[in-house]
């Protein structure tokens, strides 16, 4: 039972950083009609950036307050300068020059923080374990990242359903050219969805540094899981970001964790070894596959 | 006047019945990732490198020799790539370095079948090239995979640890490590992990599996940047303490820095450690540190070694390197002063050598290092010797 509680813990905090990454991007998707492949590249400037100012402050905290601004301005240089020549094109020019977003990221890292990838150490406050039930210790970083993840989510949740951008920001994913008829500042809305996205991937990854360190092209591998999520959601759809994230998260958990004793029980221990991280790497895809099926749109995406 | 000139030297090289030969550099090609997490571990095989041939005084058997660095990106087919482009592009004699085992088995094929190249590896040591793809042009300076973990099994069996957990990367050196330690621990193996390799860096799932089964050791193979993550999110699970970690690979002198005191009191196994009490490696250690700051890695010691291997030929036959038979009879007797102590070559040209057990302390002037605590087995020949064809 207690083992059962640490695995879904494990689900969650995954799944919420999932959620961060994904949430940008879904509304980049959603409402901008934008495909946006350099998001990832967001993510790992978070990282580097939140790298750089946890040296100067010297604080894990205060590094990360001060980073995300940074990652939000970023964003909005990045949607000025190349995303607002993108929204009239096509997917195809989209993928093509978010990709190139991609490389010249990576080449901006490697000029400005080396090659060589960087390490954020866990705040000592946080480098302990804190007992989420009498007799079960859980890393208290990893309940840091549930707290924060989750705050975010609702806070996300508030802005969304509750306040004037929000509702420009529904508005904008159910009829794009409508609200700009009816005289709303799209220019101004979408660069602040997307400054938004920016931030929120930013701080996905610079919460995921301490555990897996802070590398070039930290955020590619991410993407897909991301891409993966908002399709699973539905494109557009905040609410379906988050399920999907967390339904993503405890999949990949639960491949890592139960699949293997699975197939140890009518397979070889060899082969079940060798076949477990295989099938838990595509379980998701197959999930998606389907979902699909399913509801052609995502679990909550706009019927068209 | 170049005509004139050129004219000048090839009658001054007859003249003086200097072989052209000899004006010719010897080059040796080396692989290794010096980009991205794991570049540490690189640059560390290139000090090493270079402060062989610093050492050697830039010159092997009369000839000046240099070093072409190239870098995998940690990928196996860029590997590959660049493996290629030293034998055929830069007509290298050697090629060296290589740590990744996936790496390594991309790339022997284009260094020893169609450039007739001679490749020594660093450190990789896939139980492939051991056994059935063992090949004349191929030398190594490091150990089959199996050995390091069959060196850390037997002194768990002997210590009377009761069960394992195992935990390594899933791909070909893993796979290794994780066989071997099963071939010398009879003790029960509470539960075996293979995490994706190289991305998985969040080991949270597989820690609470450990905590749930509740077995007597840790075992685990984590190079590089993945053992820095791992020893840390151990120590976070709070597991340490309960169940005692030991390992290969996964603390060195290139990890130590970002692992600091958490590293303390784990042992692990090594076919060298930094105060193995011989002549080269004690020059070996002190050059390096005094030029560096910090201890080399075992990595580095490696990537030294073949350097003054090859060396050691190439003294041999006088820079003289056309003739493959006689340089890889040379290779072959190893004739050189390891700083891992003497050594020779079995069958497969795989080392047959010590191993130790090293603990992780604080040296006298507080920097951590890793000390020798006892020796796992002595001349110790590979499993997979048997299966390799050559003689």
């Amino acid at each position: 039972m207690d083992y059962l509680l640490l695995q879904v813990l494990n689900g969650v905090q995954l799944g919420l950083l999932m959620f961060l990454l994904a949430a940008g991007l879904t509304l980049t998707f959603g409402i901008m009609d934008l495909v946006n492949l350099a998001h990832g590249s967001l993510y790992m400037m978070g990282a580097y950036i939140a790298w750089t100012l946890i040296g100067w402050t010297d604080s894990f905290v205060l590094g990360a307050i001060l980073a995300l601004p940074a990652i939000f301005l970023l964003g909005v240089a990045v949607e000025a300068a190349v995303m607002r020549r993108l929204y009239a094109r096509d997917h195809l020019d989209q993928v093509l020059a978010t990709f190139g977003l991609i490389l010249f990221f990576n080449e901006l890292v490697r000029v400005i923080w080396g090659p060589g990838g960087k390490s954020i150490a866990v705040p000592a406050f946080l480098n302990r374990t804190v007992e989420i039930l009498p007799g079960v210790p859980y890393p208290a970083y990893r309940f840091a990242i549930i707290v924060v993840g989750g705050a975010v989510a609702i806070l996300l949740a508030w802005l969304v359903a509750r306040t004037r951008v929000g509702m420009l920001i529904r508005a904008g994913a159910s009829n794009r050219r409508m609200i700009g008829a009816l005289g709303v500042n799209i220019e101004l809305l979408f660069s602040l969805v997307f400054g938004l996205g920016a931030v929120f991937a930013g701080l996905a990854g610079l919460m995921a540094a301490p555990i897996t360190s802070v590398k070039i092209g930290m955020g590619d591998d991410i993407l897909i899981l991301a891409f993966v999520i908002i399709v699973i959601g539905g494109i557009g759809s905040i609410k379906g970001a988050f399920i999907a994230a967390m339904v993503v998260g405890q999949i990949d958990i639960v491949g890592r964790a139960f699949l293997p004793d699975l197939l140890k029980t009518f397979m070889s221990n060899a082969a079940a070894s060798t076949a477990a991280p295989a099938i838990s790497q595509v379980l998701v895809y197959v999930v998606m596959a389907g979902v699909l099926v399913w509801r052609p749109t995502g679990l909550f995406g706009q019927r068209t | 006047m170049k005509m004139k000139l050129f004219g000048t030297t090839t009658i001054l090289a007859a003249a003086f019945g200097l072989p052209a030969m000899a004006q010719t550099p010897i080059k040796i090609g080396f692989i290794s990732t010096f980009s991205g997490p794991q570049a540490a571990i690189g640059e560390d095989m290139r000090r090493s490198a270079e402060l062989a041939k610093e050492h050697l005084g830039g010159k092997m058997g009369g000839r000046p020799f240099e070093i072409v660095y190239e870098d995998d990106t940690f990928k196996p087919d860029v590997g590959k790539q660049k493996s290629e482009k030293l034998v055929q592009q830069d007509k290298v004699n050697f090629v060296t370095g290589y740590i990744w085992s996936n790496v390594l088995l991309a790339s022997l094929k284009a260094v020893t079948d169609e450039g007739d190249t001679i490749l020594v590896s660093a450190n990789a040591g896939p139980s492939q090239i051991a056994g059935q793809l063992c090949n004349k042009n191929f030398f190594s300076t490091s150990w089959n995979n199996d050995q390091t973990p069959m060196a850390m099994g037997e002194y768990l069996q002997k210590k009377g640890v009761k069960s394992l957990y195992l935990m390594a990367p899933n791909y070909a050196a893993g796979k290794d490590m994780m066989a071997g330690v099963k071939r010398t621990f009879k003790g029960e193996i509470k539960g075996e992990d293979y995490t994706k390799w190289p991305d998985q860096l969040d080991f949270s799932a597989e820690l609470a599996k450990i905590r749930a089964a509740k077995p007597e050791g840790i075992f685990i193979f984590y190079p590089g940047a993945h053992g820095v993550q791992f020893l840390t999110q151990y120590v976070q699970s709070g597991l340490k303490g309960q169940v005692p970690l030991y390992q290969v690979f996964s603390i060195d002198a290139i990890t130590l820095p970002q692992q600091k005191d958490l590293a303390l009191g784990i042992l692990g196994a090594q076919e060298w450690v930094n105060d193995l009490p011989n002549d080269a490696n004690k020059k070996y250690v002190a050059d390096f540190k005094k030029k560096h700051g910090v201890y080399p890695s075992f990595y580095g010691a490696q990537s030294y070694d073949a350097i003054m291997l090859i060396a050691s030929a190439a003294e041999a036959l006088k820079g003289d390197l056309a003739n493959k038979d006689k340089v890889r009879a040379e290779m072959k007797k190893a004739n050189f002063k390891s700083v891992r102590g003497d050594f020779k070559f079995g069958n497969n040209n795989f080392p047959i050598q010590n191993f130790y057990i090293q603990d992780t302390v604080k040296d006298a002037s507080g920097m951590l290092t890793l000390k020798t605590v006892a020796t796992a087995v002595t001349a110790a020949v590979d499993p997979y010797a048997a299966n390799c064809p050559m003689k």
